[in-house]
C-alpha cells in the first residue's frame, strides 16, 4: 500500500494531495468544502482523487487529515453543553476566570461581558481538598458528589469536565469523582483536567479540560464517521490526524483528546512548509499562510517550527501545545476604511468573507478589499482558477475609487496604500515570532502559501529583508502537503516546580524515565515499534520567582550521568540573555518536564521539473501591465505549470497556477528550482 | 533648574513631508513595540505584582517627551522640570519619588526607568516604564503604612538619578537600594526587567529611523501627536458643554480614623479647550491617602475616556494636552504640600475614575456608566516559614465588581485596570503558607439594574503559618453608586476568623494584624452600581441568574421584584404584584443614586458594617 493521502479541510475548500510514496508522484484536487458535514467532501474528494490516479482507495496505506471540525465548533459556538464539577468554593472558576479585562484603560466600558465555556447552572462543588503537595485535606464526600452530579441530569449536559483544586500533583479526588460520574452519566465523554493538562493554574486547567469536553462529542462523531465511511471504501490503512503541534495522532485518541486539535487546520500549512522548505536546501523559514479573512505566521529555525504551550481560537486561549502559529485579521477579504474622525487608512479587521466576498468577485460585494486593490495594481490576472473564475475589474475600481476620493489620491495610490499597509499587519505578526523571540528576519527566507501568500510574499519579504522569498510548489494545497507528510508525535508534559537546590540529577532522571516510558507506550499502541520511535526531553526552567519559563531541550543521559542540572542552568542562563539582555544571580527553578516520542515519518521524494535553458518564454501567457512603487510598468505573465528547473523570471511580473497566483515585484528574479519552487531575490 | 540636554549632533531634525500611509506604518511600529515592552516585562519580571497582575505601565515620547504610545501619559515633562543635570546618550534614569517629578509616579513604589533615545548624536525619543515594587522598604512590608503621616516613612526615596551612564551599570547606587529593601531579589530583576523592556523599544525606534529615516520619525511624530490633536478637538467640541457641570465623590477614610474625603471636579468648555477644575477637593489629609496627581496624567485620562467610545481605534497619545487644562488646588488631597505622606494614593487614583465618569456621563448618556471598581485592593501577608525560618512576603491586588454599563451588566470579579489578572489561587498554595478556601462573587453585591452591575469577590484565605497581615481598600463606607434608576452595588468587608471561632470586623485599610496558624480572612470586595430599571429587567434572565447563583432568590424578589420558584421558574402573577409595588416607591429623574445620604450612613455605620464610623476631618 504505497500511498499516502493528505486532505486538509478549509473553510471554501477541502484540498487533497495523494502521494505514491515509492515515486514521490502526486495528485492534487480541490473540491467544496461542505460545512454541514465535512466529512462529505473528505470522501467525495478522496473518491475523486483516486480515481484521478487510477488507484483504489485500498491502497491508502495512511490516511492523514487536517481538519477544522473542532475549531469552528469553538469559534461558532456549536460545542457540547459541558457540566464542570469543581472542589467547593470555586463554583464560578470560570464565570471570574483571570479577572482580566483585555485592552488599555478604560476597555471595560465597550467589553463584552463574556460567558463561561461552561455554564454556571451546570457547573456543582464538590466537598474536597488536597493541599499543593497533593496531600488530602478534606477526603472526597461521595455522598455530596453524587447528589451533586445528580443535580446536573436535569440540565441536559452532554460532556463533563471534573476539575479540582491541586489534581495536577495529584489526581485521585478526580479519579473518585469520575468514577461516581460514570454511574450517574454512563453516556456521555467524561475528561479529568489532571489527565488533560496536568499542570498548575486551576483556571487554565479547567477551561483547557473543559474546551475539551466542548469539542468531544463533535469530533467523536466526525471522526467516527469518518473512519466508517473510509472502511466502507475500502480503505485499511491507518487514519491519523493532525494535532495543532504538527504532530500526528491517530483517530481514535483524536476523539479523546480533542483539545489537541484545534489548531489542526494551520498546522499543516506549517509542516508543508517544513517538507518543502526541505527540498529547495532551506533550513531557516518564516510562513505566510493568507487566506481569506485571516493571516497565519510561524517561524521554522533549523528545520523545527517554533512551538508554544498554547493555543488559541478566537477569543479562547488554553494550554495545549501548538505550533507558535500567530493570526492576524489580515486576508484577501479585509475590508479598507477611512474613518471620518481621523481620515486614516485602515484596513480590517473586518472582512467580506466568502459572500459577499470581494468586489472583484461579482458576487454582491461592493466594498474595497485587499483583493481588490490587488486587482486595481494588476497583481491577479483576469480570471482566476485556471481560468474557470472571472474577476470583475471594473467593480474593483469603483470600490476603490472611494478610498482614493477619501484619501484625495489617485485610485493606484489607494489600492497601494490599502497593500502596504496589510504588509505592515502581516509584518507586526511576523515580527512576533521572530524579532521578538530574539530572530533576526534576515537569516530566514520567507514562504508564503494559501490562496493569497504568494500575493504578498515578495512585498513582505522585501520590507523585512527575508530572502530568498520562496513559492513553494502547490501553495494553494500545501496544508495537505504537510498532512500527508507529517510523523507521529505524542508529548507528556507535567509539572515539576523544584528549584535545582530542591532536586537532584537523579530525581530528574528518574521523571525523564518514567515518562519516556509513558510517550513510548502511547505510540506504540498507534502502532509505531519501539526502534521507529525517537523521544526528546524538554525543560521548562526559570529564576524562581519569575513567571514565565524558557522551554530548552535536554538529555536524560545527562542526569543519569549526574550533569545534567549544571548543564541546564548554563543553557537557560545563555538563552535568558539572549532573549532579555541581562542573567540574574537567583536559583533556577524546574517548572515542567516534558517528553516527546516521534514516530519516523516516511521520506517523501519531491518530483523534478524538466531542466530549461533559464529563459521562461515557454511559459508566457501574455504581457501585462502592474503597477508598483507608485509606476506602471510592463509586465508579463507566465503559467507556472510550463516554468522549467532553471528559468529566471524578471519582475515585474505575475506567476499563476490553478489554486494561486504569484507576484514578482520590481528589480527581483525568480529563480525555478530542481523541484519547481521559485525562489526570489532582489536583483543587485 | 530643568534638565540639560546634550546632543553631539545639534543639527535640527528637518521638517519633511510624511504621507499618511507611512505613517499609519510608523504609527502600527511603535504599538507594535509597546507591546513587546510588555511581553519582555513579564517573561523575567518577578514579583507577582508584576508579573501575574500587571502593575506596569510603558510608553514611548518623541523628542520633546510627548507620550506617542502608551496609556498612563507622560512621565517625561514633570522629570525634565524637576532634574537638575545633564542628560547624554547612554544614560538610564532611575526615579522613585512624586515630589521630583511633579507626580508623574504617584508613590515610592512604582519605580520609573526613563530611557533618552539618541540617533547620530541627536535625541529623538524617549523610552519609558514604570512598575510597582512588592516592597521598598519602610515601616511595615510592602511599604504601604496606613498610618504614615509623611513621605519619609514610606520607604526608599528615589530622585531622579542615572542607573545606567554610557550604558554602564552604576552598581553601587543598586546595591545601596537594594539594602532598603524587603525583597532585594524582586527588585533586582523587577527593576531589570524594566530597563530590559526599555531597551526593546530603543531597539525597535533605531529600527524605525533606519527604514525611515531620523527626519521621517521626527516629522512623523509631529504629526501622530497632531492627528490625535484633531481628532480629540473635534470631540471636545462636540461632546463637553460650555455649561458648567459637576461631580463629587469620597474616599471614605484616611485609615486614621477620618473620613470621608471629598474629590470634587467641575468640567467646562470655554472655546476649544476643555477645562477641568478640582476646586471643592478636600485639602490634603493627614495620612498617607493623598495622591498627587499629575496634571498631564489627568489629561491622559480624560482623553481615554472620550477616545473610548467614540473611535477606539485612535491612538491616545499627548497630542491633545493644549486643548486641557487641569486646575488643581494646592494643598488638597489631590495636590498635597511636601512632605505629604503618598503611599496609599490607589483608592484616590481610581475614584478619579469613577469622577470621570459621572462628569462626562451627565451630558452623554454614551459615557454614562455607574461607580465601577474603582481601586485596586491589596492584601499584603508577610512573616518568616515556619519550617524553612525564610523570610516571604505576599502582595496582591484584588478585584470587584464592573458597574453596570449602558450596553450590558457589568462582569463579575473583574479588574478595571487594563492588563490586571488574578493571581492563580494554585500558585499562591504552592508559594506561600496559605489555602484559599473560597474564590467566588458574591450573589447580590452588584447593584440592581436593568443592567446588573458586577459582583463583588469573596475570598478566603487560611493561613498556614504565624504572619502579619496588612489591607488597603474603600468603599466600605460610601456606596458604589448607580445610575439611571439602578441601585448601587454592595459595599466591602473584611473578616477576621479566627482558629479558635472567633470573629472580628477589621478596618478597610489596617496594617500589622497578626494572624497565626489556622486563621481565615474573608477577603470581600464591593459590587459595581447597577445601571438602568431593575423592574425593566427580564425575568427569565434574573431567574437565570438566580440557578447561576449570581442572584439570590430573596434579592430577585427584593430587588428586581421577580419571584423565582424553587423549581427556577418565575411566578408572573406574583413577580407582577412586586414589582408594581416597588415602582411605587421609585422616584423619577435622579441620575445618580449614591444610597443614604452621608450622616445617615454614618449614623448607621456601626450597626451595618460592624465598624465605627469615620470623624469627620476638621482643617
Amino acid at each position: 500500500m504505497p500511498y499516502r493521502l493528505g486532505v486538509d479541510v478549509g473553510g471554501t475548500f477541502t484540498d487533497l494531495l495523494l502521494i505514491d510514496e515509492e515515486t514521490g508522484a502526486t495528485w492534487r484536487d480541490k473540491v467544496p468544502s461542505t460545512p454541514h458535514d465535512p466529512s462529505v467532501a473528505v470522501i467525495n474528494g478522496t473518491k475523486a482523487i483516486c480515481e484521478q490516479a487510477s488507484i483504489s482507495p485500498s491502497d491508502v496505506g495512511q490516511f492523514l487529515h487536517g481538519t477544522t471540525v473542532a475549531t469552528n465548533a469553538v469559534l461558532e459556538g456549536k460545542g457540547a453543553k459541558t457540566g464542570l464539577v469543581v472542589t467547593e468554593g470555586y463554583r464560578q472558576i470560570l464565570q471570574v476566570a483571570r479577572s482580566l479585562v483585555p485592552g488599555g484603560l478604560a476597555a471595560w466600558i465597550t467589553w463584552p461581558k463574556p460567558e463561561p465555556l461552561a455554564a454556571l447552572e451546570c457547573t456543582v462543588e464538590i466537598e474536597e481538598r488536597l493541599d499543593a503537595n497533593g496531600g488530602v485535606v478534606k477526603p472526597v464526600n461521595k455522598e455530596q458528589a453524587r447528589a451533586a452530579l445528580e443535580s446536573l441530569k436535569s440540565e441536559g449536559i452532554e460532556a463533563l469536565t471534573i476539575c479540582t483544586i491541586n489534581s495536577y500533583i495529584n489526581g485521585v479526588h478526580e479519579q473518585e469523582i469520575g468514577e461516581i460520574a460514570k454511574e450517574v452519566f454512563p453516556d456521555i465523554p467524561i475528561s479529568l483536567s489532571h489527565e488533560v493538562l496536568p499542570e498548575m493554574q486551576e483556571y487554565e486547567r479547567a477551561l483547557t479540560s473543559v474546551a475539551n469536553s466542548l469539542v468531544r462529542p463533535i469530533m467523536a462523531m466526525y471522526v467516527s464517521n469518518l473512519r466508517n465511511e473510509l472502511r466502507k471504501l475500502g480503505m485499511e490503512g491507518r487514519i491519523n490526524l493532525l494535532r495543532s503541534d504538527g504532530g500526528l495522532m491517530g483517530s481514535e485518541k483524536s476523539e479523546g483528546h480533542p483539545v489537541n486539535l484545534l489548531m489542526s487546520g494551520p498546522a499543516g500549512g506549517v509542516t508543508g512548509a517544513l517538507w518543502s522548505a526541505k527540498n529547495a536546501g532551506l533550513k531557516n523559514i518564516l510562513t505566510l499562510d493568507v487566506g481569506g479573512t485571516s493571516t497565519d505566521v510561524a517561524l521554522i529555525e533549523n528545520s523545527e517550527p517554533r512551538l508554544r504551550r498554547e493555543t488559541s481560537v478566537g477569543h479562547l486561549t488554553v494550554r495545549a501545545s501548538s505550533l507558535d502559529v500567530k493570526t492576524v485579521g489580515a486576508g484577501g477579504g479585509s475590508i479598507a476604511h477611512v474613518p471620518e474622525l481621523t481620515g486614516a487608512l485602515r484596513v480590517g479587521p473586518e472582512s467580506a468573507g466568502a459572500v459577499p466576498g470581494p468586489a472583484a468577485y461579482g458576487k454582491g460585494g461592493e466594498l474595497p478589499t485587499v483583493t481588490d486593490a490587488h486587482v486595481v495594481l494588476g497583481n491577479l490576472p483576469e480570471a482566476l482558477l485556471g481560468g474557470s473564475f472571472k474577476l470583475d475589474v471594473e467593480a474593483a475600481h469603483t470600490a476603490m475609487q472611494t478610498i482614493a476620493d477619501a484619501l484625495s489620491v489617485t485610485i493606484q495610490e489607494a489600492a497601494q496604500g490599502i497593500i502596504d499597509i496589510a504588509n505592515e499587519n502581516m509584518f507586526g505578526a511576523l515580527r512576533l515570532v521572530s524579532v521578538q523571540q530574539g530572530y533576526d528576519p534576515r537569516d530566514f527566507a520567507l514562504m508564503g502559501f494559501g490562496g493569497a501568500g504568494s500575493l504578498h510574499s515578495n512585498a513582505v519579504g522585501k520590507l523585512m529583508g527575508s530572502y530568498p522569498v520562496v513559492v513553494p510548489v502547490s501553495p494553494g494545497v500545501l496544508c495537505a502537503t504537510g498532512d500527508a507528510t507529517t510523523q507521529m508525535r505524542y508529548e507528556h508534559a507535567r509539572s515539576f516546580n523544584r528549584t535545582i537546590k530542591q532536586t537532584d540529577d537523579a530525581e530528574v532522571a528518574k521523571w525523564l524515565a518514567e515518562m519516556g516510558e509513558t510517550v513510548a507506550r502511547e505510540l506504540e499502541e498507534e502502532g509505531v515499534s519501539r526502534d521507529e520511535q525517537t523521544i526528546t526531553f524538554e525543560a521548562g526552567v526559570r529564576y524562581a520567582g519569575q513567571g514565565f519559563e524558557v522551554d530548552l531541550p535536554i538529555n536524560i543521559a545527562d542526569f543519569e550521568a549526574g550533569d545534567g542540572i549544571a548543564t541546564l542552568q548554563a543553557a537557560f542562563d545563555e538563552e535568558h540573555k539572549r532573549l532579555f539582555t541581562f542573567n540574574l544571580d537567583v536559583v533556577h527553578e524546574i517548572v515542567n518536564l516534558r517528553a516527546i516520542a516521534l514516530g519516523q515519518g516516511t521520506e517523501m521524494p519531491a518530483i523534478k521539473v524538466p531542466e530549461g535553458d533559464g529563459d521562461p518564454a515557454q511559459a508566457k501567457v501574455s504581457d501585462h501591465t502592474m503597477w508598483a512603487n507608485g509606476e506602471k510598468h510592463d509586465a508579463a505573465i507566465y503559467d507556472r505549470a510550463k516554468l522549467e528547473a532553471g528559468d529566471k523570471i524578471l519582475g515585474p511580473c505575475i506567476v499563476t497556477e490553478m489554486d494561486s497566483t504569484a507576484v514578482i515585484l520590481p528589480d527581483h528574479e525568480g529563480t525555478v528550482d530542481a523541484y519547481g519552487t521559485i525562489l526570489i531575490n532582489p536583483v543587485a | 533648574m530643568p534638565a540639560t540636554i546634550l546632543e553631539t549632533n545639534t543639527t535640527p531634525f528637518e521638517k519633511v513631508a510624511v504621507d499618511t500611509i507611512t505613517l499609519d506604518i510608523v504609527e502600527n511600529a511603535l504599538r507594535n513595540a509597546r507591546e513587546e515592552m510588555d511581553a519582555t516585562l513579564f517573561r523575567t519580571a518577578m514579583s507577582p505584582g508584576i508579573r501575574e497582575q500587571g502593575d506596569a505601565f510603558p510608553l514611548i515620547a518623541d523628542r520633546d517627551g510627548l507620550m506617542v504610545v502608551g496609556q498612563f501619559g507622560s512621565f517625561i515633562d514633570g522629570f525634565l522640570k524637576g532634574y537638575n543635570g545633564d542628560i547624554e546618550e547612554g544614560d538610564m534614569i532611575w526615579l522613585a519619588d512624586p515630589y521630583s517629578c511633579e507626580g508623574a509616579v504617584s508613590h515610592n513604589n512604582d519605580w520609573l526607568i526613563i530611557r533618552p533615545i539618541f540617533v547620530k548624536g541627536r535625541l529623538i525619543s524617549w523610552a519609558c516604564m514604570f512598575g510597582h515594587m512588592t516592597d521598598i522598604g519602610g515601616k511595615v512590608p510592602g511599604s504601604l503604612p496606613t498610618d504614615a503621616t509623611s513621605i519619609f516613612e514610606e520607604g526608599v526615596r528615589i530622585p531622579p538619578i542615572k542607573l545606567y551612564k554610557n550604558d554602564v551599570l552604576q552598581e553601587d547606587i543598586l546595591t545601596l537600594v537594594l539594602h532598603q529593601v524587603r525583597m532585594p531579589e524582586w527588585c533586582r530583576a523587577d527593576l531589570l526587567a524594566i530597563v530590559a523592556s526599555c531597551r526593546v523599544a530603543e531597539k525597535r525606534v533605531h529600527e524605525i529611523c533606519e527604514r525611515f529615516g531620523d527626519d521621517f520619525f521626527a516629522s512623523a511624530t509631529d504629526e501622530l501627536l497632531d492627528r490625535n490633536k484633531r481628532a480629540m478637538g473635534h470631540l471636545i467640541n462636540t461632546a463637553v458643554s460650555t455649561e458648567k457641570v459637576s461631580f463629587e465623590d469620597y474616599i471614605c477614610d484616611d485609615g486614621r480614623g477620618f473620613g470621608p474625603y471629598k474629590m470634587k471636579c467641575t468640567m467646562w468648555r470655554e472655546g476649544e479647550k476643555v477645562i477641568l477644575d478640582f476646586d471643592g477637593t478636600d485639602p490634603q489629609a493627614v495620612g498617607s491617602i493623598n495622591f498627587y496627581l499629575n496634571e498631564n496624567m489627568f489629561k491622559m485620562f480624560f482623553g481615554i475616556y472620550m477616545v473610548m467610545v467614540f473611535d477606539p481605534q485612535v491612538m491616545f497619545n499627548d497630542g491633545f494636552y493644549d486643548l486641557v487644562d487641569v486646575r488643581i488646588p494646592e494643598g488638597s488631597l489631590l495636590k498635597p504640600n511636601f512632605p505629604a505622606a503618598l503611599s496609599c494614593r490607589t483608592h484616590a487614583l481610581g475614584r478619579i475614575f469613577d469622577i470621570l465618569g459621572g462628569l462626562l456621563g451627565q451630558g452623554q448618556p454614551e459615557f454614562l456608566n455607574a461607580a465601577g471598581f474603582s481601586s485596586s485592593p491589596h492584601l499584603m501577608f508577610s512573616g518568616f516559614d515556619k519550617d524553612s525560618g525564610d523570610w516571604f512576603q505576599l502582595f496582591q491586588i484584588g478585584f470587584g465588581g464592573i458597574p453596570g454599563r449602558p450596553w450590558g451588566d457589568g462582569p463579575d470579579g473583574h479588574s478595571l485596570w487594563p492588563g490586571f489578572t488574578n493571581v492563580p489561587n494554585e500558585f499562591l498554595e504552592r508559594y506561600f503558607p496559605m489555602r484559599i478556601k473560597h474564590y467566588t462573587s458574591i450573589p447580590d453585591s452588584g447593584g440592581a439594574g436593568l443592567n446588573r452591575g458586577g459582583n463583588g469577590i469573596l475570598m478566603t484565605y487560611e493561613f498556614l503559618n504565624k504572619g502579619t497581615v496588612s489591607i488597603h481598600d474603600d468603599r466600605w463606607f460610601t456606596y458604589p453608586w448607580g445610575v439611571n434608576g439602578g441601585a448601587p452595588g454592595e459595599r466591602s468587608t473584611k473578616v477576621l476568623r479566627r482558629a479558635d471561632g472567633t470573629e472580628e470586623i477589621i478596618p478597610s485599610k489596617c496594617d500589622r494584624i497578626e494572624v497565626f496558624e489556622g486563621d481565615e480572612l474573608d477577603y470581600i470586595t464591593w459590587g459595581g452600581g447597577g445601571w438602568g430599571n431593575p423592574l425593566e429587567r427580564d425575568p427569565e434572565l434574573v431567574s437565570l441568574e438566580v440557578s447561576r447563583g449570581l442572584v439570590s432568590t430573596e434579592g430577585a424578589f427584593e430587588n428586581y421584584g421577580v419571584k423565582v420558584n424553587t423549581d427556577g421558574s418565575v411566578d408572573a402573577a406574583a413577580t407582577e404584584a412586586k414589582r408594581a409595588e416597588l415602582a411605587k416607591d421609585q422616584t423619577e429623574g435622579e441620575i445618580f443614586n449614591f444610597g443614604p445620604d452621608i450622616e445617615t450612613i454614618r449614623a448607621n455605620c456601626k450597626a451595618e458594617t460592624g465598624l465605627d464610623a469615620p470623624i469627620q476631618p476638621q482643617w
